[in-house]
């Protein structure tokens, strides 16, 4: 109760320091319009459904993709752990790939897809698979041969080997890549939002894009503080708990 | 260490007493390639266990005794030689032959209770009620009752021991293989595992090959102890230990035997040096 007094506090702070700097004219209402304002259009964004609407696009958007390069990228970090071969030819293309800020992606996407939904996946896909395939691999190496050997003795083999000994056992690994396959496609699918204006709907960095193009800065800013927001309450809800379980399974630091 | 309480037909059946291994090693050779060239690890070890004798194997650390343990196990092949369990060749590992390391090789995504399961699922003639049952009667059997869902790492690494001593009896082996399964842990708590151990020795009646660098635990726990000479690997001398069990360490009859069988070792030591220089 007591931290969360202090964070409500902290914030509550921060809120005043943005009104005073707003009350205090240094800069222009324009570039800096006061807290007030970033609120009410929140509130008729919500009420008119712009907001509601653009973040269902805009997270429908990512989940799918993130899906996908979850369903390619675990398959083929298994297999470029198991095989030499995969290792040095997939496993190298997704370290050089992993190395190339997801943005990039965006030029290609449009040249290849258009101005389309699949333009928008493709950039996703790509943010999250080449971190996933890495920490897959990687985890997938780091098993104590010793847990092989054990599980060998108690006539686990094959199929069994892997989904109840190896993943496992790569699992804090395989979550922290998943955890940043999340932060690039995120990353990277607001960049595309913001580059690419598609008629199939309008997301949230669409309308990011949209507010710069009215000078309206309180759009601009209430929709950095949804997509701040999306972004914690996606750690909160859906990363935080697998990672306290893996700590306390694990016996690694509490976080 | 209590008994578990009864259980119904089908997991009775599976607690059952069942008749412990024969042992046939003959002639088992296995090199190496290392650095400085190629190690003869064993050099035609041969070797009979008994159904139901708990064999001591000791020597230096290099000997080759955690070799030929890993080829009963199954997890390596000889280059050469054969290993017979009831006289059905080894291919492979199996759980008729169960391996309990020197660390306790837990999977620390399971709490106590599911590791205990681990090998119990693999068996397929059970149901999901027997086998809770069952690792319910080991736990017990290794007094771990009370932790059933603590995590791995909040267990002492005695407590570790009993819960890979319990996950390796669980699917009823007929073979019991210990590689220095108590060398990282304190005196006091491996002297309270040395009583355990012939305990549920004698109540499970399992083949046991126990590989040890501590002389004094293989003559507290062996009916024989198997002296290795390494470079190359092979049985050097054997030691009958013909003491009454449950056997304590701290006595006379056993530091005697302790002492027979260190001088051996020592000498070994020594003609080893010779031959070097």
């Amino acid at each position: 109760m007591k931290r969360f007094l202090l964070a409500a506090a902290f914030f509550a702070a921060l809120v005043l320091l943005w009104e005073a700097a707003f009350r205090a004219r240094i800069w222009s209402p324009v570039l800096l319009p006061s807290p007030w304002q970033v609120a009410s259009y929140l509130k008729n964004a919500a009420v008119d459904g712009t907001l509601a609407k653009a973040t269902v696009i805009t997270m429908r958007r990512l989940l799918i993709g993130y899906f996908i390069g979850l369903v390619v990228g675990l398959p083929l970090g298994l297999l470029t752990a198991r095989w030499k071969l995969f290792g040095d030819t997939i496993g190298t293309m997704a370290l050089g790939l992993q190395t190339l800020p997801s943005v990039c992606w965006v030029p290609l996407a449009l040249l290849w897809f258009g101005q389309t939904e699949a333009a928008m996946l493709f950039v996703v896909v790509m943010g999250t698979l080449w971190s996933v395939v890495i920490a897959t691999e990687t985890g997938v190496r780091n098993v104590p041969p010793i847990y092989r050997r054990a599980a060998l003795t108690m006539g686990s083999k094959r199929l069994h080997m892997w989904f109840k000994v190896i993943l496992p056992a790569a699992l804090p690994f395989i979550v922290s890549g998943m955890k940043q396959g999340w932060a690039f496609a995120w990353r990277s699918l607001m960049a595309a939002e913001i580059f690419v204006t598609i008629l199939t709907g309008f997301g949230l960095g669409q309308l990011l894009h949209y507010g710069r193009e009215l000078s309206a800065m309180d759009q601009v800013i209430a929709i950095m503080l949804v997509i701040v927001v999306i972004g914690l309450l996606a750690d909160k809800i859906f990363f935080s708990p697998i990672e306290k379980f893996l700590h306390r399974r694990w016996g690694t630091s509490q976080a | 260490m209590r008994r578990a309480a009864r259980h119904h037909s089908s997991v009775s059946e599976e607690l059952e007493v069942i008749a412990p291994s024969k042992l046939a090693i003959e002639n088992v050779s296995k090199s190496f390639q290392s650095a400085s060239g190629t190690v003869l690890a064993l050099d035609r070890v041969s070797l009979n266990v008994a159904e139901g004798e708990f064999v001591c194997l000791v020597g230096a650390s290099g000997c080759g005794k955690s070799t030929l343990l890993n080829i009963i196990a199954g997890l390596e092949k000889p280059d050469s030689g054969t290993v017979r369990a009831d006289g059905k060749p080894v291919t492979g590992p199996g759980r008729e032959r169960l391996v309990m390391f020197q660390e306790p090789a837990l999977f620390p995504w399971l709490d106590v209770f599911g590791n205990v399961l681990f090998g119990l699922k693999l068996k397929p003639t059970l149901t999901n009620k027997d086998r809770r049952d069952v690792a319910k009667y080991y736990l017990e059997l290794v007094g771990l009752s009370r932790f059933e869902h603590a995590n791995i790492h909040e267990l002492s690494g005695g407590m570790k021991q009993r819960v890979s001593l319990a996950r390796a009896l669980a699917p009823n082996p007929r073979v019991l293989l210990m590689d220095e399964p108590f060398a990282a842990l304190d005196a006091l708590t491996r002297e309270q595992l040395y009583g355990d151990i012939q305990e549920i020795w004698s109540a499970r009646r399992k083949t046991i090959v126990f590989v040890t660098h501590n002389v004094r635990e293989a003559a507290c726990l062996g009916d024989r102890v198997l002296l290795f000479s390494p470079h190359p690997g092979r049985i050097h001398e054997e030691f009958p230990v013909k003491l009454p069990r449950p056997r304590d360490i701290n006595t006379v009859d056993l530091a005697a035997y302790a002492t027979r069988i260190t001088k051996a070792l020592r000498s070994l030591g020594q003609a080893e040096a010779i031959g070097a220089r």
